[in-house]
């Protein structure tokens, strides 16, 4: 790739020794204990575990990873760091560390900030800021068209120039077929992965949650299913007319996952996400009323739920993406219909799905590992491997550590958590990005006993 | 009497059983011969204050309100949305932690907002009344329509009830489909399709688009259809609503009573001669105002089972 579509600020290279942790990595073919040495950033050495008394040679960070488990580190193709203009309520530095602390080591921007990213100037600051503050390394979508208005289109070709990974108006549907026929047409000259939230507005109308028996209780405005699926169906049609390379955004119903199967099958090239909050709660939990639950699409039934872990299972959707979504406390703080859609999840996505889905039998940990990792091929990014000669990009997860979310704040600058208050097993410890170590526990200090002279600053990266 | 402890608040008409409706009912009773003395004032709630708290227009519900805190000797200050901070941009939260400085023993709120009324009582050490909160639920309109029926009928123990009209956008219909239903009562849910939510029948109704069966009731409850709805295609024209949906002497039976919430739009939802009939209880609805939310911030505020407080 002659572009560079990833950005982060400089850090060291990494020298450290994970010693005896279960590495799990699927497409490297890893299930298995294993010390991993890391020489200046890249995974120098895999071996079987030694023994605790066997210190390496040379001054180096130990850390002693046994009954912990390693994996590639995640990669979340859905993120809202809302920069520029919505500081407030998360930035590039806050938002890359937040998703460091849950084991990311790659996220992806979308482009609904203040103003939006739909011009090389915008993206341009945007990569500079990155280099500057990113703990991980960040990438971009830019906008399908101007301002997310869905009348023109963005200058793809300089966008995709200066570093767009790809194009989604996230946030919204591209509402005219005709319109985005053209972007997928247009997709032909510059690539890019063209990313849709799909919704019909019509259908949606005024909707604040899923249209179900909760939203007949409570009286408040439905977004029917149909919503989104009827949308699916009809873009994966134009994919598959254009041959073009689409991405569907955190799918939410049984008819969703059943209209991008059908896309597959007929031979469009589609590929699907869906979030830890649409994978493991359900439009119960509006009941309360509480805005921690309102997002778009809007949490919806059991069976909508058990649709999305079987198609996640299956492969039928791709990849996991949290859909982390940043709002200040004073936003949320207004009744339900008032208060703006989205949930942060970078810090909770893999502990909610670990302990919702992998715990419970209903989802296997390797399949879990894949499907957060498969953003990164999606979208044409490097794959995090547990293999010697890579890059370090992994992470470490204590699987049996629980933690209740929010007991000691959060890392995101924001704390609109669905999962705020919830006990979660699956804390992670570490995560090297890119080479460097980008978060590391508080309590994961060095074993001075068997560090070496002072190597690796002990204590957290991050507050 | 019962002695199930009454809530803090009053929210939702899931806040109290079925023990808890009669309590309110049976302490409104004696509020309501309260209403009939020439001093229509008890000191219940002397030196205390009741904040009445209005984002949206009302007359009968903060009429009663006030009333009643006045009957019950409580000082009373109301605020509607116009007029005040709020139309400042104050937030709702600013709002009432400001008015939660004069430690007021209760708020009144009515909010188009559902769930407003349960934001504020996280925010106060007082109780706190829903007086409407968006589409969700009016728990003493429900309070005042059982209270009416139980004076009519003795009991709503099987009684056939019928909520007609539009649904979809009704408060009142949703707190009074849990409030008839936990009383006894059979409760049906009838209008057109596009203002019937689906999945209605999760709250233990049943629902039906025609009124073809409208003979087995032996209350219609009738909603108002506002005009608006007619603009977002709910309904094609009001004429054809009326013509589908409107309670007159032709779809009545003799027998039957009509409840409506009011505020009434004549020759729509009900016919003229229908509401100035002997079957309309409306009058009677509108005067359980009053006492029965009297007995609402009796109980909350009080709570004592000893009737002696009242005379």
């Amino acid at each position: 790739m002659s572009t560079q579509r990833l950005f982060r600020a400089g850090r060291p290279g990494a020298d450290v020794l994970i010693r005896g942790g279960h590495l799990i990595d699927p497409r490297a073919g890893i299930d298995e204990p294993h010390d991993i040495l890391i020489r200046n950033g890249r995974i120098a050495e895999l071996s079987p575990p030694t023994q605790p008394e066997a210190l390496p040679a040379e001054s180096i960070d130990v850390i002693d990873a046994a009954g912990k488990h390693v994996f590639p580190g995640f990669v979340d193709p859905h993120v809202h760091l809302r920069t520029p203009g919505q500081e407030y309520k998360e930035d590039l530095d806050t938002g890359t560390a937040a998703a460091a602390a849950g084991g990311f080591c790659a996220v992806v921007a979308m482009p609904n900030t203040t103003p939006t990213v739909d011009t090389a100037a915008v993206l341009g600051s945007l990569i500079e800021g990155a280099q500057r503050e990113a703990h991980i390394p960040v990438g971009f979508l830019a906008s399908i068209t101007r301002g997310l208005q869905g009348d023109e289109l963005t200058e793809m070709a300089e966008l995709r120039d200066v570093g767009a990974i790809g194009f989604t108006d996230d946030g919204k549907p591209v509402v005219s077929a005709g319109l985005l026929r053209k972007a997928l047409q247009y997709q032909r000259l510059c690539g890019g992965i063209i990313a849709l939230h799909e919704e019909d507005p019509a259908l949606s109308a005024d909707g604040v949650m899923h249209e179900g028996a909760v939203s007949a209780r409570l009286g408040l405005a439905g977004i029917p299913s149909v919503s989104e699926s009827t949308m699916i169906a009809r873009d994966g049609a134009l994919a598959l007319y254009e041959d073009a390379r689409v991405h569907f955004q955190h799918l939410s119903a049984v008819e969703s996952v059943r209209a991008l199967a059908a896309a597959k099958e007929a031979g469009a090239r589609v590929s699907g996400e869906a979030s830890p909050h649409h994978l493991t709660l359900t439009d119960d939990k509006v009941r309360t009323l509480d805005s921690r639950f309102k997002m778009n699409p809007p949490l919806r039934t059991e069976a909508d739920r058990q649709a999305l872990v079987e198609g996640l299972r299956s492969g039928v959707i791709d990849c996991v993406a949290t859909d982390h979504a940043p709002h200040a406390v004073h936003e949320k703080e207004v009744p339900f219909e008032q208060a703006p859609m989205g949930t942060t999840g970078l810090e909770t996505a893999f502990a909610a799905l670990y302990t919702e889905l992998v715990l419970p039998g209903e989802l296997e940990l390797a399949i879990l590992v894949e499907r957060m990792t498969a953003g990164a091929a999606l979208y044409d990014l490097p794959t995090p491997r547990l293999s010697v000669g890579e890059e370090a990009n992994l992470c470490l997860i204590d699987l049996e550590a629980s933690w209740e979310v929010g007991e000691d704040g959060y890392v995101s600058r924001s704390v609109n958590s669905a999962f705020h208050g919830a006990t979660l097993s699956g804390r992670v410890l570490l995560t090297l990005a890119a080479g460097a170590v980008a978060y590391r526990r508080p309590m994961l200090v060095p074993d001075a006993a068997r560090s070496g002279a002072g190597a690796g600053a002990a204590g957290s990266e991050h507050r | 009497m019962s002695s199930t402890p009454m809530p803090r608040h009053l929210i939702s008409i899931d806040d109290l059983d079925r023990s808890g409706i009669e309590r309110v009912l049976d302490r409104a009773e004696s509020f309501a011969e309260v209403s009939g003395r020439e001093i229509k004032k008890v000191p219940a709630l002397r030196g205390r204050t009741i904040v009445n708290l209005f984002y949206e227009a009302s007359t009968r519900t903060s009429s009663s309100f006030e009333l009643a805190a006045k009957r019950l000797s409580a000082d009373v200050v109301s605020i509607r949305s116009a007029g005040s901070s709020v139309d400042k941009g104050e937030s709702l939260k600013d709002t009432v932690q400001t008015l939660s400085a004069y430690d007021p023993a209760a708020i009144v709120i009515r909010s188009p907002h559902a769930g407003a009324a349960q934001l504020v009582a996280g925010w106060t050490d007082a109780s706190v009344v829903n007086a409407g909160d968006g589409k969700h639920e009016h728990p003493t309109q429900a309070l005042l329509d059982v209270f009416t029926l139980r004076r009519r009928f003795g009991s709503l123990d099987r009684l056939n009830i019928w909520i007609v009209g539009d649904v979809s956008h009704s408060r009142v219909a949703r707190s009074n489909i849990l409030a008839f239903t936990r009383m006894g009562a059979d409760v049906t849910v009838c209008g057109p399709p596009t203002l019937l939510p689906r999945h209605i029948e999760a709250l233990g109704c049943r629902a039906t688009p025609t009124l073809e069966r409208i003979e087995e009731a032996d209350v219609i409850y009738v909603l108002r259809m506002q005009h608006e709805r007619m603009h977002q295609s709910f309904v094609p024209t009001l004429r054809e609503y009326a013509a589908r949906y409107q309670i007159n002497h032709k779809r009545l039976r003799p027998d039957q009573l009509v409840m409506h919430p009011g505020p009434v739009n004549r020759g729509v939802e009900l016919s003229a001669a229908t509401i100035d009939s002997e079957q309309a209880l409306i009058g009677e609805q509108v005067k359980a105002g009053v006492a029965v939310r009297m007995a609402v911030l009796y109980e909350l505020l009080v709570g004592s089972p000893v009737l002696a407080a009242v005379a």
